[in-house]
């Protein structure tokens, strides 16, 4: 029977097969854990007499709470002691932990792919909705909470029943400077913010063929924005050299690792997007599926709690909106290309006056990436504030977070109320309407900079 | 977790929709290594203005009793946060009434003996239109009344309802199956 890659990779996990009053047990290859969500598992873990039952398959990061500023000295004791829970948890189970030492230390959506732990065919979770991300290498890879953690680490096993299956097919050629970024927030426009419940996305098409690795990572990572459990491509030559260029040139995949969904595979839904017209786009409201091409008017049905909340009335247009800061990081876009995108709006040029640019990168390796290629100096020429690998502003818990009232432009996952700081307004859009606003000082379109700065 | 069959209480409705696990427990309340005290917390940006007093207006300051809550659409949609149902449980909310959870957040809640329950959207409609309302829920049986006397089925997961009606823990159902793990370790390494 035609089988989708999700199916495949599904059979191939099981351990012990769902029934009507219990949910399948399924094989967790990689367990990725961070400082946030895993000091309560462990604890969980000491309580239980339980012992991590497989360590090397288990990686730990320090990325939400830690510093970005160049000295790393931590916003308060509270965000220093969790991650020192996180190195001695580590270190008591034997589990390889990137601390702010580690020139590996990064993201855990960005170091997972770079350290080539990620790869195809494998079952990934770990407590963070963006693990999604690591369906860009067709892997089933999903966010769990801090119970499941626990689970995972004691018995290298989740329990799940089977989810749905939907298939993006992305059709049409991207115009120049409309990114993973302007696709991924057209689709979860188009599913809402639910819309993708219960269901594990897999994005075909040539446009998804043609995207390179972080640009399916991107994609990936913003399923869960559609509420979905999971997103993921099929693995391909894109896939196979990226791994070659982490792994080395002897990296071959496995037989199970090439596997993709059969032609004639049924899935539960299928949705077809083309994607020729689309411009870059961004959000205007409160939830990541309020967005727009950045050229429209805010729609004069727009739900009116988050007009309020923004400050936009209906009516009104998006560009030329004032922007106090401008955020170009995070697991969604904070990896080199992405920060090659920003560099190249911003060469040459400044950022305004009454706006700040913070560009955190999403791991060491960026990081020295960036610097090798001489980004670091169009970035701070240009008067942004180049920063350490972290989090940051995505989430606002290490000290970077914007004031209240402040509005930033930003390229992280979620324009929730106060997510990037108590009162403040996201805008979410792609690493190079980022840059736009920012030398614009206000919501501009990167493909007419030289018109609105 | 303790064994949950029946539940009375006062329901209060909260019915925006989407509402993410940012508004139910803010990241910057996220930086403990316990799950203890996080109701302090809870809804925090809605509950409290910026200088700390109480919003008269937001739903638990008008419903301080409420122990329930008739939710809106994708409910506890965003991060995975298990930081959500642990603050919601130490404010002393026991059972959730909504039509659509977020996939995390229904299997966090259920984890830790939060009652997440899904109804059709007019169901819920109309009993969130009846709060604040005394309500009970009997999880044996799977039906929720509101005062009006009307009973009103649910379905949960079944093995979700086993486990709060026998105050388990899924982990140790994980643990039961060691031998099956075994075997697809020697098979698969």
């Amino acid at each position: 029977m035609s089988q989708t890659l999700f199916d495949k990779i599904w059979e191939r996990h099981v351990v012990v097969p769902e029934k009507d009053d219990h949910p399948a047990v399924i094989y967790i290859d990689l367990h990725l854990i961070h400082e946030v969500t895993s000091p309560q598992a462990f604890t969980a873990l000491k309580e239980n007499n339980l012992t991590v039952r497989c360590p090397q398959k288990t990686l730990g990061t320090a990325d939400h709470s830690i510093p970005t500023n160049p000295t790393r000295q931590f916003a308060d004791q509270q965000a220093a002691d969790q991650v020192s829970r996180l190195l001695e948890n580590c270190r008591e189970h034997g589990i390889r932990c990137l601390d702010l030492n580690d020139p590996a230390q990064g993201i855990v959506h960005v170091v997972g792919p770079e350290l080539g732990y990620t790869q195809p065919g494998m079952t990934i979770v770990c407590g963070d909705s963006h693990t999604s991300t690591h369906g860009a290498f067709g892997a089933l890879a999903f966010g769990i909470g801090t119970s499941e953690v626990t689970g995972v680490l004691a018995t290298q096993c989740l329990l799940q029943r089977k989810p749905k299956t939907l298939s993006i097919t992305l059709e049409g050629t991207l115009a120049p400077l409309v990114t993973a970024k302007d696709v991924a927030l057209h689709v979860i426009a188009k599913l809402g913010a639910g819309g993708g419940a219960g269901f594990v996305i897999e994005f075909r098409g040539e446009v998804v063929r043609g995207f390179s690795m972080e640009s399916r990572m991107t994609l990936c990572n913003m399923s869960i924005e559609a509420g979905a459990r999971a997103g993921m491509v099929a693995p391909d030559d894109v896939t196979f050299a990226y791994l070659r260029s982490k792994l080395g040139e002897d990296w071959q995949p496995q037989s199970w690792q090439r596997e993709t969904s059969d032609p004639k595979a049924r899935f539960d839904r299928e949705v077809f997007l083309d994607v020729s017209e689309l411009t870059p786009v961004i959000t205007y409201g409160t939830s990541p599926d309020q967005s727009l091409p950045i050229h429209a008017n805010i729609p004069s049905d727009a739900a009116s709690r988050c007009l309020d909340y923004m400050g936009f009335e209906s009516g009104g247009s998006l560009t030329g909106i004032k922007v106090d800061v401008v955020f170009v990081g995070s697991c969604t876009n904070g990896r080199i290309e992405d920060l090659r995108l920003a560099a190249k709006i911003l060469e040459g040029k400044k950022v305004a006056a009454h706006t700040r640019m913070l560009i955190v990168p999403g791991s060491g390796a960026v990081k020295r990436a960036a610097e090798a290629e001489g980004l670091d100096r169009v970035f701070m020429e240009a008067g942004a504030e180049w920063r350490e690998p972290g989090c940051s502003m995505c989430i606002a818990m290490n000290g970077d977070q914007l004031q209240p009232g402040q509005l930033a432009v930003s390229t992280s996952n979620r324009n929730f109320e106060g997510r990037q700081g108590p009162g403040g307004r996201t805008m979410l859009a792609s690493p190079a309407t980022a840059a736009a606003c920012a030398v614009a000082g206000a919501v501009a379109d990167p493909r007419f900079l030289e018109v609105t700065a | 977790m303790k064994p949950i069959r029946m539940f009375q209480g006062m329901a209060a409705a909260l019915m925006r929709s989407d509402v993410d696990t940012d508004q139910i427990i803010p990241a910057r309340f996220l930086k403990v290594t316990t799950k203890d005290g996080l109701g302090r917390h809870l809804f925090s940006d809605w509950r409290y203005h910026a200088d700390g007093s109480p919003d008269p207006e937001f739903v638990l300051n008008k419903n301080p009793e409420a122990t329930a809550l008739v939710v809106g659409d994708n409910f506890g949609c965003g991060s995975s946060r298990e930081h959500a149902p642990w603050a919601l449980l130490d404010y002393g909310i026991r059972v959730l009434i909504g039509s659509g959870f977020a996939d995390i957040f229904r299997s966090n809640a259920l984890r830790n003996g939060l009652v997440a329950i899904n109804l059709a959207i007019e169901e819920r409609d109309r009993l969130a239109a009846l709060c604040p309302d005394e309500i009970s829920v009997n999880v044996f049986d799977q039906y929720v009344r509101f005062g009006d006397g009307k009973s009103t089925t649910f379905q949960l997961e079944p093995f979700a309802r086993h486990c709060l009606l026998h105050g388990m823990n899924s982990l140790d159902f994980l643990i039961s199956h060691s031998k099956a793990i075994d075997f697809y370790e020697e098979v698969h390494s």
